[in-house]
């Protein structure tokens, strides 16, 4: 069951900068483990993380396995109008996951 | 551990003199208890303070979800018996491992809501571990933050409370060590790079940084007990529950904080 | 070839195992080929090519003690506007010990208000860490850091 975790202030005035927080559930196994009869532990981790408001794209990060595991990313906006902050995971193995969260901008 | 650890390990504390000197077993006084979060840098430290950077709040919401949805083939869900966890479980997980009449022994949470699950939801027990069972685990245990633990206070539960600490008192394994040699004895200082706590277990299940998921007090204990190479005892094994009560009863009146992050 | 260290450990799990597995098969770690100076030095002219990268500007925030590898909390920002006209593209991160230099690429712009991102990364061992901005003339800032990462006492095998 994954699950994500998401902070976007509910309200903001037009023009403030606001913090955006994540937290995605995802093992990120790194590709670098082996199991005790030697055999890799095949990667699996989220590669790619994107964020749109109101449809544009604002930020975008390609991970690696170096980034721990149920990753953690928070960055910034500039709150220009009311509407909606999609999120996107996409990793290994078909890995796709979606969340959104709206805002209301005076 | 490696083999070649154990060993680094054994030098260490043999070099500190504890494996030799006799079980000093000096309970912690009441006054100077402190929980496994102060032990931890700021950094570590900020990650539990924060619901929306803390990992373990992701087990709390699948928690949420499986608490509202219908299980097993009488097709109830938890929240169809028990209403809003917010209201209906706080101060639960603070009493817990609890005395359960018809075993005539002591269960812990993980082992109620299994109970519930094949008694009331007629539903296949979870297995121990497994991310639902520690979902809904972490999702009670979070409704019981800032109670003060109460386990143990049941006189049906003094005889448990009595092996259980006769369990952390034994020494046992290959590197002959018992818990309070370390937790009642030792704490505050470190062992290679990581300091010894107290061992209060008030913010279980908890996320820990080493295993980089959410896991059982349960889960740690094994890995103590293997960690002084020790046979550990199996998940839901009478011993676990048993040192479970006497650690819970030992914290009694500190405060739970689950889900916590330790290193 | 395999390395002494990693034989006579692959024995001693072996031995160990049998005491240690409980049912499902353990997952170890291995030493794994580091990262060198090398991988590192093509990590970044790989983003960079062959501009002139200048210190400063970049802030990075990493505990200089670190409690779990796992794990360690990093935050990096850069001192720049974010208009228009002048505004930080993007931040890499790469390390210098781990299996493979990069850490995590951020792309930003002006809607971003402000370049600074924060996330977790895994260290294998005590290294630096380094990250690069491109602003949006394509000049390049960095800012480097050492960090020393402790190893649990005991490390877990999955049980």
């Amino acid at each position: 069951m994954a699950s994500a975790l998401i902070n976007v202030p509910k309200k903001a005035k037009r023009g403030d900068i606001i913090e955006i927080k994540t937290l995605m559930s995802h093992i990120m196994e790194t590709g670098y483990r082996h199991t005790a009869t030697g055999e890799v532990v095949p990667r699996d981790i989220i590669t790619s993380f994107s964020c749109r408001y109101n449809g544009v794209e604002i930020f975008r990060a390609d991970l690696f396995p170096a980034i721990a595991a149920n990753p953690f990313i928070t960055f910034f906006a500039v709150a220009t109008e009311s509407g909606k902050f999609d999120f996107e995971w996409i990793g290994d193995k078909g890995f796709t996951e979606t969340a959104s969260a709206s805002i209301s901008v005076e | 551990m490696s083999v070649s650890r154990a060993i680094r390990v054994a030098v260490l504390l043999i070099a500190a003199d504890i494996a030799a000197s006799p079980l000093a077993a000096a309970e912690i006084p009441q006054d100077q208890r402190r929980s496994g979060y102060s032990f931890m840098t700021p950094d570590t430290q900020a990650m539990q303070d924060d619901d929306t950077a803390n990992p373990g709040m992701l087990w709390v919401l699948d928690g949420e979800a499986l608490w509202n949805s219908k299980a097993g083939a009488a097709g109830k869900a938890c929240a169809d018996c028990h209403g809003d966890a917010r209201a209906s479980m706080k101060g639960v997980a603070a009493r817990y491992p609890a005395f359960d009449a018809t075993l005539g022994r002591p269960v812990n949470l993980e082992q109620r809501i299994n109970l519930c699950r094949v008694g009331h939801q007629q539903a296949a027990p979870l297995a121990f571990e497994s991310r639902d069972l520690l979902a809904l685990t972490a999702y009670l245990a979070e409704q019981s933050r800032g109670t003060a633990i109460e386990a143990g206070i049941d006189p049906q539960l003094e005889p448990f409370v009595a092996k259980g600490r006769e369990l952390f008192m034994q020494r046992q394994g290959q590197l002959n060590l018992g818990c309070a040699n370390c937790h009642d004895d030792n704490w505050d200082k470190r062992l290679a790079g990581s300091a010894i706590t107290q061992a209060h277990p008030t913010g279980y299940p908890l996320y820990r940084l080493e295993w980089q998921s959410l896991g059982s007090l349960q889960r740690r204990l094994r890995s103590c007990i293997s960690g002084i190479r020790a046979q550990a005892y199996d998940y839901g094994a009478p011993e676990l529950v048993e040192l479970e009560l006497y650690l819970m009863s030992r914290a009694r009146g500190m405060p739970i904080e689950a889900p916590a992050v330790r290193p | 070839m395999r390395k002494p260290e990693q034989t006579s450990r692959r024995e001693f799990l072996g031995l160990a195992g049998g005491a240690a597995v409980l049912g499902a098969v353990p997952i170890v770690t291995v030493q794994p080929v580091e990262a060198t100076q090398a991988m590192l030095a093509t990590a970044i002219r790989n983003v960079v090519g062959e501009a002139v990268v200048r210190t400063g500007k970049v802030k990075l925030d990493v505990p200089p003690l670190v409690e779990n590898g796992n794990t360690v909390p990093m935050t990096v920002s850069v001192q720049n506007p974010m208009t228009a006209n002048d505004y930080v593209k993007s931040i890499h991160v790469f390390n210098e010990k781990n299996p493979q230099p990069n850490v995590g690429n951020f792309y930003l712009g002006p809607h971003a208000g402000r370049a600074q991102v924060s996330t977790r990364i895994r260290l294998a061992d005590s290294q630096k860490v380094v990250a690069i901005a491109r602003l949006s003339d394509d000049s390049f800032w960095s800012a480097t850091v050492d960090v020393v990462v402790t190893l649990a006492a005991c490390t877990e095998e999955v049980i």
